[in-house]
């Protein structure tokens, strides 16, 4: 790990990860007393990852979570009762008992989407969001996450292909933690390094260690930048493991042993500590202070979860149609004149042209063109012709050979045999 | 046709495709959070030209040519809707839909129950049979989205509600399934008002008043279940002709209403029969009207079968007014 942040940032860092496990330790309490409602799904070992990653957003971004992100929600400012009570399925929860896990959102102060259960729908959701965002004048960023095994799903390339084809401000994601539930991801993925699907897209890729905090921060922040100054969406791959099995019934016989003790050896908060020891940001009585202050909250929220009452079975019949201004007052909030989307700004010439073949005027009519010519709409917007062009080279993965190191990679392909 | 124009008086007489045409034009006019989404949507005006001129007049930003990925479409839209616009989609024939099946009912549709997470939203397009596209161009298949709670259905039958009913679905919080019959996109015409107005959705129309019995109808099918009623009023039987207009939510106060006058129900409708509309159409008299019926409930719909291409396979496929006129009949004489 390179020393480049500030002090309070890597404290900051710390700070969630250790929160992040701490909510999910509890949970797992609160499971073994059935006080958790459904499934039960552990990003231990992933913490590195959530928090990393949402720590390089600003307030403004966007973000949706997948199930394994509950480190992401809480650095973008969710109380940790709210996730108790989410999979408690309490009342004063987000949906108020109607969902559990991650599955909520808020679209007006935290700016987060809810997931849902199948997976990689949500990457066209958030290009949709980058794309509104864009064309608000907000220079947002929005950002999400999905797995090796959500890498197969149709949506998770028609998502990145349209993101790609509009250049959107979409940061994704991809959490390598070689298992698909029991499925290993050799056979999800035909490929050693998931982050070479950015290839088909030509958008950029990195590849980066998953279990390493302040790698993960580091490049999502400059991919972040990089999306949000017009490059375009960037996938980041994250390498990591699932220490839990798929969900809390499952003892993931499955996974090697060879290879849960190298992830197990590799632990991202323990390194994480080393590190900050190393470089004398954290002693013994830092880490005390910050133990006890994650025990006195979590102790505070958990009792304000268990206390809140299952919701009226009665509202399980409200809420299916947003009844108008009086139930949601649904309003753009623009950043740019509105005039430059609006007749007479907004007119496109009905005038054509191919590089190589030619121009000419739209046929069939001045109201039917045939063709406007290739200028990709969003540099009208954006205006920037120079970071743009530069976005096109070919991906360039950002030192891999730093972030991963080699061990990573052998024993994966060691633990595959 | 009476009672398709809602009175207004001072209009002109347009296609169904001009209807669809002016709306669109007329609601990114009036909102700039209003864009437009789909597969040759921009340059080429859409397949069917339901969009030319938008793109010149609106621009690139709001008149958006997208890849062949319909699940990328309405994803994109409904986040989009999450910042306050009010995207509408165009699939490019509405067969398509079904490619963004999981988008649609589990995203879009349970946003708000679920999360409080409204997706003003419009999903449009052609469907319907009737002109020989064949088992993946003639689809009607509005009812697997009417099973959806959360969504809205809309499948109009006249330039004026065409018209009226899609701007009231671009200015709806909830997604809105919008269906354009293609039979009708040239074929009819019809008056609509010079000003700006919506058709409210949820709203049938009584198209003909009659006291024999009841015919329930919505977009190509409604024209034909007219015509049929025409030849029925001949041999002294007068039908009430209902358009039900939107399928979800569905008018049971003017089903119920007429249905109780009538005492008899026929529904029409091109889809296919088992899971059609009249299915629950009998579910909800049998629930609500049992005693007022002197019949049993009737249906002329397609065959439960996909749609066959040949035009003789697709003749015999699809209701016509004589099927509906001896349907009436054996009814008439309960």
């Amino acid at each position: 790990m390179k020393k480049e942040l500030t002090r309070p940032q890597y404290l900051d860092l710390y700070f969630y990860m250790r929160l992040n496990r701490a909510v999910e330790d509890m949970m797992v309490k609160l499971f073994r007393q059935n006080k958790i409602v459904g499934g039960l799904y552990s990003s231990l070992g992933q913490e590195a990852i959530s928090v990393g990653t949402a720590y390089a957003l600003e307030k403004k971004d966007w973000l949706a979570p997948m199930i394994r992100n509950i480190g992401a929600l809480l650095v973008k400012g969710v109380l940790p009762r709210d996730i108790f009570m989410q999979h408690m399925a309490k009342y004063d929860s987000p949906t108020k008992g109607k969902d559990g896990t991650s599955h909520f959102g808020d679209l007006d102060n935290l700016h987060i989407v809810s997931p849902i259960s199948m997976l990689g729908d949500l990457i066209p959701v958030m290009t949709g969001v980058a794309m509104a965002g864009r064309y608000l004048g907000q220079k947002i960023v929005a950002m999400t996450w999905i797995g090796d095994g959500g890498s197969s799903t149709g949506v998770f390339h028609e998502g990145l292909n349209f993101a790609a084809v509009q250049r959107a401000p979409f940061v994704l994601i991809l959490e390598n933690n070689l298992w698909a539930y029991s499925t290993p991801v050799r056979k999800q993925v035909p490929l050693e390094n998931l982050a070479d699907r950015a290839k088909a897209y030509g958008i950029q890729s990195y590849i980066v260690d998953g279990n390493d905090v302040v790698a993960m921060y580091s490049t999502a922040k400059q991919a972040v930048e990089r999306a949000r100054a017009g490059e375009g969406p960037i996938l980041i791959e994250a390498k990591t493991f699932r220490r839990m099995g798929h969900a809390q019934h499952d003892p993931a016989e499955y996974v090697p042993k060879e290879m849960r003790a190298y992830w197990e050896a590799r632990d991202p908060i323990a390194l994480y500590e080393k590190f900050l020891t190393g470089e004398k940001l954290l002693d013994a009585k830092g880490r005390k202070e910050i133990e006890e202050k994650i025990n006195a909250l979590l102790a505070k929220e958990r009792d304000f979860a268990e206390n809140s009452p299952m919701p009226p079975p009665e509202l399980a019949e409200t809420g299916v149609y947003c009844t108008g201004d009086d139930c949601h007052k649904i309003r753009a909030k623009w950043e740019r004149p509105v005039a430059e989307v609006t007749p007479p700004r907004s007119r496109v010439e009905a005038v054509w042209t191919v590089p190589g073949f030619g121009s000419g005027k739209g046929s069939g009519g001045a109201r039917a063109p045939i063709h406007f010519g290739d200028t990709p709409p969003v540099e009208h917007t954006i205006g920037n012709e120079a970071k743009s062009t530069n976005g096109r080279k070919p991906a360039a993965k950002v030192a891999p050979k730093k972030t991963v190191k080699p061990g990573a990679a052998s024993a994966s392909r060691k633990a595959r045999r | 046709m009476p009672g398709t124009n809602g009175g207004a008086s001072s209009g002109t007489q347009i296609t169904f495709l001009e209807a669809i045409k002016q709306a669109m034009f007329e609601e990114m006019e009036r909102d700039p959070a209003v864009v437009l989404l789909g597969e040759d949507v921009g340059v080429y005006g859409g397949a069917f030209k339901t969009s030319e001129g938008l793109l010149e007049r609106f621009g690139w930003e709001r008149v958006i040519d997208t890849p062949i990925s319909e699940s990328a479409i309405i994803g994109a839209a409904c986040g989009m809707s999450y910042l306050g616009l009010r995207p509408i989609v165009e699939m490019q024939f509405i067969d398509f839909i079904v490619c963004a099946f999981n988008q649609i009912t589990n995203f879009v549709a349970k946003g708000h129950y679920l999360w409080n997470a409204p997706a003003p939203m419009v999903v449009r397009g052609p469907s319907g049979g009737g002109v020989h596209g064949g088992p993946f161009h003639s689809a009607n298949p509005e009812m697997y989205f009417v099973h959806t709670p959360g969504l809205k259905v809309i499948y109009p039958s006249t330039p004026y509600d065409a018209k009226g009913l899609l701007k009231a679905a671009v200015r709806d919080n909830n997604p809105v399934l919008f269906f354009e019959h293609k039979f009708l996109y040239r074929r009819i015409k019809g008056e609509v008002p010079a000003g700006d107005y919506t058709v409210p959705i949820g709203k049938a129309a009584v198209r003909r008043e009659g006291k024999h019995l009841t015919i329930l109808s919505y977009a190509a099918m409604l024209h034909t279940s007219l015509e049929a009623a025409e030849a029925l009023a001949k041999e002294g039987i007068e039908a009430e002709v209902i358009d039900l207009r939107t399928l979800l939510p569905l008018d049971e106060e003017t089903i119920l209403h007429s249905v109780k006058k009538t005492n008899k129900c026929l529904v029409v409708h091109e889809d296919t029969k088992t899971g059609g509309i009249a299915g629950e159409i009998a579910a909800i008299l049998c629930e609500k009207a049992f005693g007022d019926l002197d019949g049993p409930l009737m249906r002329v719909t397609s065959l439960d079968t996909p749609v066959p291409y040949a035009p003789t396979l697709e003749e015999y496929f699809l209701p016509n007014a004589k099927k509906i006129f001896s349907a009436a009949k054996e009814l008439a004489r309960y």
